[in-house]
């Protein structure tokens, strides 16, 4: 897939690459952490505009405790690439935050979550987990009953801080008959926007620093919601994990469920059946619906259009209804199986949703009466919260915020995944990369959404739900009751979990805010060896500080909203 | 009022001063209670009307009837809370802001002409006293947000002081081209000034009124501190602004003094623009209060109606509508209206 | 003249009887329960640091000085507006009208040389 990037390296860097190998077609490479940031600026030179995210996984028993997975990916090339480094503990590795600025929190979450140091880091604290915790609750050895109570908050910005800002802030008025007077550090004001506020829709926290209305400078503060995931996930067989991605994404489930049954399935080694592939990508697409409704319409709330949020809220009620009456539950799914789907769609299933679809068209038809030429509504998102093409793709932007900087950017077209490359659909694109664009893009992709469904329900195959394989998929029900072998299946299956072969693979797909993975490691037994997240909004709000500041605080809120930051995988 | 002061001087035997007062007492206490009233109807008028545009129901069940007592549940529940104030707070003022806010508008509502002769206080300079007690309910935001010693507090006065005081010109300036009309401040007399018709209410009366009518209709928003001008507010910025912490009954007062305020200005639309009491019909003046409810509750409405459409300016465009283009366009009405008087040689 | 007013005293004085009577009415009705975290200051969730009692933003400033400048004249303007008809009908609307002409032109200039120094500018 990258054999281009890899004989690049090779050719660059000779011996210096340690190793070549490519689990489940993710090409990767090792080398050695000190020539781990010459690698990194090579494949950033040679076309890699992004680092998706940094993996750590623990092998307390190697020498070389640690091992970092870095994923790559070139969008000019559509190529990825992962590079590898293993290191012992304590020793420190080199940070690729000037290299990519998403390397920033990335890191900040290896270093919290494992312990691994990051030398020349700019900012190398605490990020999930509370800056009075002791340990790192990824290690192995970890001990997880240990309780510990942090409650004292964190001061984001210390005094010299704010005179740091103070300074800066008067160095910048150079007109000598300006009205304003020296800025004192004492006229600047800290003010906590979340964790308990009425716009951070979730648990986060941004602390500005106000000159009157501008904001000179913000930091943010996540983990207010961090309940451990991954480490959850390594004491659950692989099937048991599913009902927990239901709360990641809590707004889009069924895509959580998808894309973590997909990866499982690519960690195996098999694939799902059409008809099962058909289905997730029905309700795939109905969850990409539901997500960008809330996030449109708590967008337009937070803008102070009210009226809107019911004309989308009604619609996506509507369609909760719909996915309830398909599983039993609105919010968290638990809908997907490794190796298929947890039971058929019900009858009737093609005509509802398409009654509700109609609904989707009406609701949004009011919404864009209401907004779309809206001088107030134009004022208050055009040219807001703008973050160029580059800079997007440096933090590690994807989803609807990057295709609103103008990059037609969507892993259902360009890594097509449960047999999207047979539906036709655009990519709606922005221009500006600001909050009207965000808001445009979604409201546009919804329509597309709406085609695929059509286009899925039309053609939706016949045939077997799930794989024909007993390892991975339980028996039938009057097998388990009929028959010893399939009593033993089912016991296996549930008491020992699903045997993932050893090896690892990322599985990643479309998500409603962005790119959605699983680096998923096996070591062979029925539980995760390590499960690792991309939460497509993780390394989104690490460049909100950088995007609100010099803006006003309702800028801010108007910009936090149109990049959908959902606290539940934000903090996993 | 003079059958009020007939029965008191001749049937209760009180000398005239003594008439005065128990006129004005009685005056007062009806104001107050049609002012505690229109409070609860409007809340609930409120949340009908967000509901009708929502498509919702909006309350339903508290007293059966399109939940027709939700708002009076509403005021008996607030009673029962618990009144807190900040350990950090400025006591005095903390405590007195609500009051002041409540006191501007309840003080405007007594010159408010409700039918010939039925004002509490029928003053010369009527409206100018209007505009000049309103102002404080600037000061009790002011006073609320800076006491509070709450960021957002601080931040919803500064900005609710700031958006106020500037919309009050705009605001003044758009009755200015009435008062060329009527040569008369006094509440009354202006109302009088557009017997006849629909055509004679000054809206209708010239171009430059049409226009300083909508203006004093957007300024007016902005004075009652509601969508999209709510800078003091705006629940998704500043969380609660300038009532951030305040509970209870104190939180009650700004409640009710919003929605007084909202009925004073839509009220002081209809007396300055829309005929006051006259009907739009000339000569079917049989019920004067009755006619010039109804014209104010619908302004309330088309308030509520903008309210719940439009989305929030931001503080900066708002200060930019006002003093870029309401300001320029106001002085504009005020000069044109009285080119336009002299040019066509009407006289009110 | 001013016994016009005494109505407007007399309003004020019952708004207070009531306000008194509704907030004794909470205050008996309602549950008096403080404790240091209720009667701490809100700011999402985080203890608050420093002081609200800063020196004012500027900007603020700006604005209520050219509040004070217009509001004055315009109530300046009242003046002219109840006097404008008389002289009217007196015959004197020309000269009326230039009167204004010059003192809204006035405050046009002063509107205009604030506008152009970007006093009116929110930042």
């Amino acid at each position: 897939m990258s054999q281009k990037l890899v004989d690049s390296l090779q050719r660059e860097f000779g011996t210096d690459i340690l190793a070549v190998d490519s689990p489940r077609g993710d090409e990767s490479v090792t080398v050695a952490p000190e020539r781990l940031l010459d690698v990194l600026g090579h494949l950033r030179c040679a076309g890699c505009e992004q680092l998706s995210d940094v993996v750590g996984v623990d092998h307390p028993d190697r020498a070389e405790r640690f091992e970092l997975v870095y994923l790559l990916r070139s969008y000019a090339d559509n190529e990825r690439v992962q590079v590898k480094v293993n290191v012992a503990e304590d020793a420190p590795v080199p940070s690729a935050a000037g290299v990519y600025r998403s390397a920033n929190w990335a890191e900040r979450e290896v270093y919290d979550l494992l312990g691994v140091p990051f030398s020349g880091h700019p900012d190398l604290r605490r990020l999930l987990c509370h800056h009075e915790f002791e340990g790192h609750a990824l290690r192995k050895d970890y001990p997880i009953e240990q309780g510990q109570e942090c409650a004292r908050p964190e001061k984001l910005f210390t005094d010299e801080d704010i005179a740091r800002a103070a300074e800066r802030a008067n160095d910048l008025v150079s007109d000598p008959d300006d009205v304003h007077d020296e800025l004192h550090p004492s006229d600047l004001l800290t003010v906590n926007i979340g964790p308990s506020h009425p716009a951070t829709h979730g648990a986060l926290r941004a602390e500005v620093l106000l000159d009157g209305e501008n904001i000179l400078e913000a930091r943010t503060e996540i983990g207010y919601i961090h309940r451990c995931f991954e480490k959850e996930a390594e004491d659950h067989t692989w099937a048991q994990v599913m009902p927990y991605t239901d709360r990641l994404n809590y707004c889009s489930a069924m895509l959580n469920n998808s894309i973590y049954a997909m990866a499982v399935e690519k960690t195996i080694g098999v694939e799902a059946t059409p008809r099962a592939q058909a289905i997730r990508v029905i309700v795939s697409e109905l969850s990409r619906i539901i997500d960008h409704l809330v996030c449109v319409c708590a967008n337009l709330v937070d803008i102070g259009a009210l009226t809107n949020y019911w004309y989308l809220y009604n619609v996506r009620e509507s369609i909760y209804e719909t996915l309830e009456k398909l599983c039993g539950s609105r919010l968290t799914t638990n809908y997907a199986r490794i190796g298929g789907m947890s039971h058929d769609l019900f009858d009737g299933f093609d005509a509802e949703v398409r009654t509700k679809l109609d609904e989707m068209d009406v609701g949004n038809a009011d919404v864009m009466k209401l907004i779309a030429r809206n001088r107030i509504f134009l004022d208050r998102t055009v040219d807001v919260g703008v973050i160029s093409q580059e800079d997007a793709l440096s933090w590690g932007y994807t989803g609807p915020c990057l295709r609103a900087t103008g990059l037609a950017y969507d892993l259902r077209k360009l890594a097509p995944y449960s047999g999207y490359e047979n539906y036709d659909f655009d990519i709606p694109t922005g221009t500006n990369g600001d909050t009207h664009d965000r808001i445009m893009v979604r409201m546009a992709e919804m329509v597309q959404s709406r085609s695929i469904i059509l286009q899925a329900l039309d053609k939706l195959p016949d045939g077997p739900l799930n794989i024909d394989d007993n390892s991975v998929v339980l028996p039938p029900k009057e097998s388990v009751y009929g028959s010893i072998e399939g009593v033993m299946n089912q016991f296996k299956l549930v008491y020992e979990g699903i045997q993932v072969p050893a090896g690892r693979g990322y599985g990643f797909g479309e998500g409603a805010n962005g790119e959605l993975g699983y680096y998923c490691v096996s070591d062979g037994t029925g539980h995760p060896y390590r499960l690792k997240v991309r939460p497509p909004c993780f390394p989104i709000f690490s460049s909100y500080a950088e995007l609100v500041r010099g803006g006003m605080i309702p800028d801010a809120i108007a910009t936090l909203g149109s990049l959908n930051i959902i606290a539940g995988e934000l903090d996993r | 009022m003079e059958a009020m002061y007939a029965f008191f001087m001749d049937t209760a035997g009180m000398d005239e001063m003594a008439a005065h007062i128990t006129v004005a007492v009685i005056m007062a206490t009806i104001m107050f209670i049609v002012m505690a009233l229109c409070a609860i109807i409007f809340t609930w008028m409120e949340r009908k009307v967000a509901g009708f545009l929502q498509s919702r129901y909006g309350p339903m069940r508290t007293g059966r009837w399109h939940g027709w007592a939700q708002a009076v549940a509403d005021m008996l529940k607030i009673l029962g809370k618990e009144d807190i104030i900040p350990a950090e707070a400025d006591k005095p003022y903390f405590i007195f802001a609500p009051l002041l806010v409540l006191l501007g508008s309840l003080l405007a509502w007594a010159a408010i002409p409700w039918a010939p002769g039925f004002v509490a206080a029928d003053l010369d300079l009527g409206l100018f006293y209007i505009f000049a007690v309103t102002s404080l309910v600037v000061l009790g935001i002011l006073m609320a947000g800076w006491a509070s010693n709450n960021k957002w507090a601080l931040y919803g006065a500064a900005r609710g002081a700031a958006q106020m005081v500037s919309y009050e010109i705009p605001l003044l300036l758009a009755t200015i081209p009435v008062v060329l009309y009527t040569g008369s401040l006094n509440t009354q007399d202006i109302v009088i000034a557009q017997q006849g018709g629909v055509l004679n209410w000054f809206v209708f009366r010239d171009p430059f009124l049409f226009i300083a009518f909508w203006m004093y209709f957007i300024a007016s928003i902005a004075e009652t501190n509601r969508g999209p001008f709510d800078m003091p507010e705006t629940e998704s910025e500043l969380v609660a602004g300038y009532h951030t912490e305040y509970t209870g009954m104190r939180f009650a007062f700004f409640f009710l003094a919003e929605y007084a305020n909202l009925f004073l200005v839509s009220m002081i639309a209809v007396m300055v623009f829309l005929g006051g009491w006259w009907s739009p019909i000339p000569g079917l003046d049989f019920a004067p209060a009755a006619c010039f409810v109804v014209k104010g509750v619908l302004m309330v409405f088309l308030n509520m109606w903008v309210r719940w459409t439009l989305p929030r300016v931001r503080v900066d465009q708002l200060m930019h509508l006002c003093w870029k283009v309401m300001i320029p366009v106001t002085l504009v009405c005020v000069v044109g209206a009285g080119i336009w008087m002299m040019a066509s040689g009407a006289v009110g | 003249m001013l016994e016009k007013y005494l109505p407007v005293l007399l309003v004020l004085a019952v708004a207070m009887i009531f306000a008194a009577v509704f907030l004794g009415l909470s205050f008996w009705l309602g549950p008096r329960r403080p404790n240091a975290q209720k009667n701490s200051t809100y700011e999402c969730g985080i203890p608050v640091r420093g002081s609200t009692h800063i020196r004012f933003f500027v900007r603020f400033f700006l604005v209520a000085i050219f509040f004070l400048l217009f509001d004055l004249e315009a109530v300046f303007l009242y003046p002219w507006v109840l006097l404008f008809q008389p002289m009217l009908a007196a015959g004197q609307g020309i000269f009326a009208l230039a009167e204004m002409g010059v003192f809204v032109l006035v405050l046009v200039v002063g509107f205009v040389y604030v506008w152009r120094k970007g006093g009116l500018e929110w930042q």
